[in-house]
């Protein structure tokens, strides 16, 4: 089916701003996300290098302790709105979902694009708290915006959740867009059972996005009326409710969790199959589990107020329910393991970041018991276990993953390889960074050290700095990863179609794709992962 | 506006040129994932009102009796009048009557008003007699959701005037057209109905009578 050097154009063609702007192609609208998010990643990234470089030593050096709020507020802000919740779905997912089907474009192109704007209006919403002097308007809240506080912060936090609220329209645009598309414009063929795990994990993911993704809304725009209007809905002084603010933020933002996590299995799922050359393992068991993550993962938001006044009862049910959540993750690390058994595996810089994804998500899924269990978390709630826990799943996870998909299907996206040696080079670096950031955090969690302190007692002092030197590893990675991956878009040698020899649609057509993605409507008759019966393909 | 031209037919999937059975069928899918995130939206909003109504049940009592339930009540059947004619309107699209769909689009447009003007009847006299939202929380609540139902009553009114006069260019029934734009536009409408079905009772009639 590929053709090489035939005449197309790809794309990438025509270049300049109007031509990308304007554009409805899901693919470019895809990469406009991408370098979006990865402009908020390295802002939001910076805010963590200054919130770790304040804490290499006790007391005050580099912020007053307004400033250190700031920074971890920025940090998870822009982390969790800006980037991280578009991450996967809206880049990797928007390029490759009608590829991997078949389709010519998602099913609405101009909500697709729509959904692009509404995020650049969020962004500069929320960038506009900004505006004014940093010592009394920029946000303090932290990213969870608790009440009462965030009703008598001086700060900042109504842009700040009006441009979550917008961000918000712009993540149910997309995962309408994509129910709809894997519902109704799946190529001749593709059944549900033969469609790659990639796409069932982001049909799950925008099934979330639908569902939860507006009970924020709702939540961020009571708060909004109550800074502004003074309604009272979440303010004890009259009558209402602050603990009912965290029930309705966390009822978004637990199943959230699952947006950002969701795809990035999907993206492992697609990784591991090709490179220990071998059919995914247990699929039917992945595709479902998908589905019943994102279903239990609406019942779970109370783990988040263990301690924050629920009666025992809740907490008994929520902590049942939380486990509950580790069965469909475990079944699906079983099953990545199963497909690498008796695989031929080699590691390229792809296979590398989803081996490491395993690696780390496992330390991420099981660190995850001790705070669902209601005795423990007592203890560990509030603290840099808490932490620890959860960058190891949204870095170790959800950017470990983004990153090895971005290699995996850079050739795809540019139509050239990046340095394979500097893209092993940065891995390590990662690795090594990103666990020396957040080892000596599960142990100061676990000693006591409570989060968000500006200042510390000395006896953690070893476990911060070491965390901090890790944490400018963990920052010299992204360097060396992006500058490799950026290089390859100019200077990095031409691919071919299909560099990793992958039987997934998507590398059944020139690299980088036409701007109608196949010359001809494909025509699928078996499942995506028939490895090892090349020959018979 | 859009970048069409470096996009030759058939480049992007463009529902106004598939034939209308596919039309219908992306555009109902959408619509109906979209009302689904009306309901949590809202969702979140009722579950705001039975804490606080468990919390206060003699404030809640008390903000219930202070309505107008003669007015509540006749725009109850104001609302569901004009999703009658709402449903009568798909029904001559489907049946491709143009005179027909005008009319009861025109018709719907007007229930809309006059729900919007009974609106302000019951607003006015609270506003000014100092029960604002903040006043207690049951006015809070009372304001939030009949406000908020209020924007989808305009962003409906909005779409069905330009259904309106979409559809005296004979755009829905022509020959080959689809009528997909006013079967989305009639399911959102009702969802604003059932939003009002289920908030009429639960500030109107529960508690304070």
């Amino acid at each position: 089916m590929a053709t090489e050097n035939k005449e197309y154009s790809p794309y990438l063609e025509p270049k300049g701003f109007y031509n990308w702007f304007w554009t409805v192609d899901h693919k470019r609208i895809g990469l406009m996300y991408l370098y979006s998010i990865l402009f908020f990643f390295l802002i939001a990234g910076l805010c963590a290098l200054g919130v770790r470089a304040e804490l290499f030593y006790p007391g005050e050096q580099i912020v007053d302790h307004h400033g250190y709020n700031v920074l971890f507020t920025l940090h998870g802000a822009l982390m969790v709105f800006l980037f991280i919740v578009p991450g996967i779905p809206a880049t990797l997912g928007n390029f490759l979902l009608p590829l991997m089907i078949g389709a010519k474009d998602v099913a609405f192109p101009r909500l697709n694009i729509l959904s692009y704007w509404v995020y650049v209006l969020g962004a500069l919403v929320v960038l506009g708290s900004l505006i004014g002097p940093p010592g009394s308007s920029w946000l303090d809240t932290g990213w969870t915006f608790y009440t009462p506080y965030s009703i008598e912060s001086s700060t900042g936090v109504i842009p700040v959740t009006l441009g979550a609220f917008i961000l918000g329209f712009a993540s149910i645009l997309t995962g309408m867009n994509f129910i709809v598309t894997i519902h109704r414009m799946r190529a001749p063929g593709m059944t549900w059972h033969r469609m790659p795990l990639f796409v069932w994990s982001l049909y799950s993911a925008s099934l979330i996005q639908v569902l939860a993704t507006p009970v924020v809304a709702i939540t961020l725009l009571l708060l909004i009326m109550e800074r502004l209007l003074g309604i009272g809905i979440f303010s004890a002084a009259m009558g209402g409710d602050p603990i009912l603010f965290e029930n309705m933020f966390w009822f978004y933002s637990h199943p959230v969790v699952y947006i950002m996590i969701l795809p990035a299995m999907g993206v492992v799922a697609e990784i591991l199959p090709v490179f220990a050359r071998k059919p995914i393992f247990g699929y039917r068991a992945i595709a479902y589990s998908s589905l019943a993550i994102a279903l239990v993962s609406f019942f779970v938001w109370g783990h988040h107020l263990f301690v924050s006044g629920m009666s025992n009862w809740s907490r008994w049910i929520f902590s049942l329910l939380t486990f509950a959540v580790a069965i469909p993750t475990a079944i699906k690390v079983f099953n990545w393991i199963g497909t690498l058994y008796k695989g031929s595996v080699s590691f390229e810089s792809p296979m590398l970041y989803a081996c490491g994804f395993i690696f780390l998500f496992t330390i991420a899924g099981l660190t995850g018991l001790p705070l669902a269990t209601l005795a423990t978390d007592v203890h560990l709630h509030d603290t840099y276990f808490v932490v620890a826990h959860f960058h190891y799943t949204m870095q170790g996870g959800t950017v470990v993953a983004l990153v090895g998909g971005l290699h995996f299907w850079w050739p795809k996206i540019y139509g050239r390889m990046f340095n394979e040696t500097v893209a092993q080079v940065g891995f390590w670096t990662l690795f090594i960074g990103f666990n020396a950031t957040f080892i000596p955090q599960f142990i100061m969690g676990y000693q006591g050290m409570p989060r968000r302190y500006a200042d510390y007692l000395g006896e953690f002092h070893d476990m911060h700095f070491l965390s901090s030197v890790g944490a400018m590893i963990n920052g010299l990675a992204y360097f060396i990863i992006f500058g490799n991956l950026i290089w390859a878009v100019y200077k990095g040698k031409r691919a071919s179609a299909n560099p990793y020899g992958s039987l997934s649609l998507e590398w059944q057509t020139p690299s980088p794709p036409p701007l109608t993605n196949f010359d001809e409507v494909p025509t699928v008759t078996d499942w995506t992962y028939g490895y090892g019966d090349e020959q018979k393909a | 506006m859009f970048n069409h031209k470096n996009a030759p037919d058939g480049t992007f999937f463009n529902f106004h040129k598939e034939p209308p059975l596919v039309a219908y069928e992306f555009f109902k899918l959408g619509m109906w994932i979209f009302l689904a995130t009306e309901v949590l939206f809202f969702g979140g909003l009722f579950a705001a009102y039975f804490i606080l109504k468990y919390k206060w049940p003699e404030v809640f009592a008390a903000g219930s009796a202070y309505l107008d339930v003669k007015l509540g009540a006749t725009n109850t059947v104001v609302l569901l009048a004009s999703s009658l004619t709402m449903a009568l309107a798909v029904d001559a699209a489907q049946r491709k009557n143009k005179g027909k769909l005008t009319l009861m689009l025109g018709a719907t447009f007007l229930g809309a008003c006059g729900f919007l003007v009974i609106k302000g009847m019951e607003w006015y006299p609270k506003l000014t007699s100092g029960k604002l939202p903040g006043s207690d929380v049951f006015f809070s609540v009372y304001y939030m959701t009949t406000g908020l139902h209020l924007i989808h009553v305009l962003i409906g009114m909005y779409y069905i005037a330009l259904m309106f006069f979409r559809s005296r260019t004979g755009r829905y029934t022509d020959e080959g057209a689809s009528h997909a734009g006013v079967e989305v536009g009639g399911l959102y409408w009702h969802l604003v109905d059932v939003i009002w079905i289920f908030l009429f009772p639960l500030l109107y009639l529960l508690g304070g009578h």
